[in-house]
């Protein structure tokens, strides 16, 4: 990754995703450094925000709001989507629903040994279930999350997008 | 307690065009429904999570009647879904609790603190406008019409007998008459979704 001017996440890209993809909800459960994100998801009309109490119950949500016709999203930190393992199988896979799930990435790093057991089981959980997922660090990623939307579209399956500025939180433009 | 069968066939008679999530009743449901493309038999995708997917269908779904038979157990798993429910407040959402004290389908061991429970409070507590509580068929007969005309959401919870199941899994009885994807493949055609 060089250091440019898009060496950073900003929360307007995934909001500009979401709509460029007819997302109707995003369900969620809020996890470290992302309340720009929340403040500027509450103020986009497009989307209804649905706040879950437990990460499972995002993906039971997200199959009922599928079922009826709309486009869910999911908003968790990995650390409950690896509590929401069950739900994700019965739920998300085994209903087919084309969801993609955007799952902070806490502990990640680039640079260094991590030292978060969140993040080192992270990609060996997907793994485990066959989810593909696509690591997003910086706006410069944002065609990640484009394939992640029409991958989940064309498998009928869910797919997870890591947000792997998890420890920075997302920034505003300058 | 209530017989389970005894109160779908009642509700059936005020059923109307709602859409049907038949939960823990589905074993039941799937022999007295008329409007089978209506039904969202699911059998047990993964436990404690019926109520948040009728909330989604509800959400999606605004002028359409949703009605779930859920269960204590499930409620048990993910109690924050009624916090979730009462702020969402879907108008058109109908949260039917079937309570047999136990998990009958392992066995029936009983439910934490089974007798004790208050669920109708729960959902008070939680947020929900209106709860109620009914342990005989026959006050459960007489108030049914005038539930299902509240806006919701309401809260029913409904002491039933338990029917315990001690057969191994591989071994019972398939009641659903479709998969899980075919009813809802066959809800998306019936109101007009593509698939």
């Amino acid at each position: 990754m060089t250091e440019t001017s898009n060496a950073h996440l900003s929360p307007e890209t995934f909001v500009a995703e979401f709509k460029k993809h007819g997302v109707s909800h995003v369900v969620w459960l809020p996890d470290s450094e992302t309340n720009f994100l929340y403040v500027l998801m509450k103020a986009e009309p497009s989307l209804t925000l649905v706040a879950v109490s437990r990460e499972g119950l995002a993906f039971s949500t997200a199959a009922g709001l599928y079922a009826g016709g709309k486009t869910p999203v999911i908003l968790i930190q990995n650390t409950g989507m690896m509590e929401s393992g069950d739900s994700m199988r019965g739920w998300g896979m085994g209903l087919k629903i084309p969801v993609v799930m955007m799952v902070g990435y806490r502990g990640y790093t680039r640079h260094g040994v991590n030292t978060d057991t969140a993040a080192t089981y992270t990609e060996r959980f997907l793994n485990a279930f066959g989810i593909n997922y696509y690591l997003v660090e910086s706006d410069a990623d944002a065609d990640r999350i484009s394939v992640a939307f029409e991958e989940a579209k064309r498998t009928q399956r869910p797919v997870a997008v890591l947000v792997g500025d998890e420890y920075h939180g997302f920034t505003t433009k300058p | 307690m209530i017989d389970t069968a005894e109160l779908l066939k009642i509700f059936n008679r005020h059923r109307g065009d709602a859409i049907v999530v038949p939960g823990r009743g589905g074993r039941h449901w799937v022999n007295i429904s008329g409007k089978p493309d209506l039904d969202v038999p699911l059998g047990d995708p993964a436990m404690g999570g019926h109520a948040s997917f009728a909330l989604g269908l509800a959400m999606a779904l605004p002028h359409r009647k949703i009605v779930l038979f859920d269960s204590e157990g499930d409620i048990m798993m993910g109690m924050g879904v009624l916090a979730t429910i009462a702020e969402q407040k879907p108008a058109n959402f109908y949260h039917f609790m079937l309570d047999n004290e136990c998990y009958a389908t392992t066995g029936g061991q009983p439910v934490p603190n089974a007798k004790a429970v208050k669920y109708d409070a729960l959902a008070k507590g939680a947020g929900y406008p209106d709860a109620y509580a009914f342990d005989n068929l026959e006050t459960f007969e007489t108030n049914v019409e005038r539930i299902l005309s509240k806006p919701g959401p309401v809260f029913v919870a409904l002491k039933v007998n338990p029917e315990v199941n001690n057969t191994p899994i591989g071994q019972r009885k398939k009641w659903l008459k479709r998969s899980a994807l075919q009813s809802i493949e066959a809800l998306r055609r019936e109101i007009g979704i593509a698939t």
